[in-house]
């Protein structure tokens, strides 16, 4: 059943990501986008991270995904200008890619070798009170910078957003 | 089909979504597309992060994966913002035609 949801999804979000890459217009690709976060949000869920599963869903799928669909609309952005890509992009790159993907996964499986077999239930310290106790007693200094951070998004977003720019 | 998979195979999972990503960042010409295309990497890396949390049994990755969620949505807000005042000033959005620090 692991392995089941496991291809299933992971066979979802490959489609979705593979879509994002190929529509010409940006809302086609942004719905892509939110296939893969949610499809992703499951293998979370698979992975024993309960939190970031939920925090993906309302976070990215919900929050980033929606500024994404609102900039789309408001600038009424069409379908992009198709533009002959040079064709020794197409013949090198896509090899290269492949080629790429090939690398790593060779690399993955001959360094790990003997990884874990993931089953649902067997890890159970993604929890929001593990996550938190953490967050709040290691991490607690990057989470203080965070908000810092968090505070220069909303002042530069501001002065980005006035009209004498 | 197996009972269960093993760690390495959400590992491969995460490297095919990143090289997508950056397939869409090479080769698309809407910036708010290629933006769409940060966003997927940086879920990939996610996935590699609360994968090596499982393998290590340690809550460590999911922490760090949160604080990428965090800057991806500070940069999110940021970026969307910058592509509306390139729009409003140049009335387009295909980044071959945003190339004035290219001259």
């Amino acid at each position: 059943m692991d392995a089941f949801l496991f291809f299933l999804f992971a066979a979802i979000a490959v489609a979705c990501g593979i879509n994002l890459v190929l529509q010409t217009h940006p809302i086609s690709s942004a719905l892509s986008l939110i296939g893969v976060m949610g499809s992703l949000a499951v293998l979370y869920l698979l992975l024993g991270a309960e939190f970031m599963a939920a925090a993906q869903l309302i976070v990215y799928a919900g929050a980033i995904m929606v500024l994404f669909i609102f900039v789309i609309m408001l600038l009424n952005a069409g379908a992009e200008r198709s533009k002959s890509t040079s064709l020794l992009a197409k013949a090198l790159g896509i090899p290269a890619l492949l080629a790429f993907l090939g690398v790593i996964g060779f690399l993955i499986q001959a360094l790990l070798p003997n990884t874990e077999l993931v089953k649902f239930g067997a890890f159970t310290g993604g929890t929001a009170q593990a996550i938190g106790r953490k967050l709040f007693t290691e991490y607690l200094l990057p989470f203080e910078v965070t908000s810092v951070l968090i505070l220069i998004a909303i002042l530069g977003a501001v002065v980005l957003a006035r009209k004498e720019i | 089909m197996p009972a269960a998979v093993p760690v390495s195979y959400y590992l491969i999972l995460s490297a095919i979504l990143f090289g997508l990503g950056v397939a869409g960042f090479l080769f698309r010409r809407n910036i708010i597309t290629v933006f769409m295309s940060i966003e997927l990497m940086l879920n990939a890396v996610n996935l590699s992060f609360i994968a090596f949390s499982y393998q290590l049994r340690q809550v460590d990755g999911h922490i760090f994966a949160f604080f990428v969620m965090v800057v991806a949505a500070a940069e999110a807000a940021v970026g969307l913002a910058i592509i509306l005042t390139v729009f409003k000033n140049r009335s387009t959005l295909a980044i071959d035609d945003v190339s004035s620090l290219n001259n």
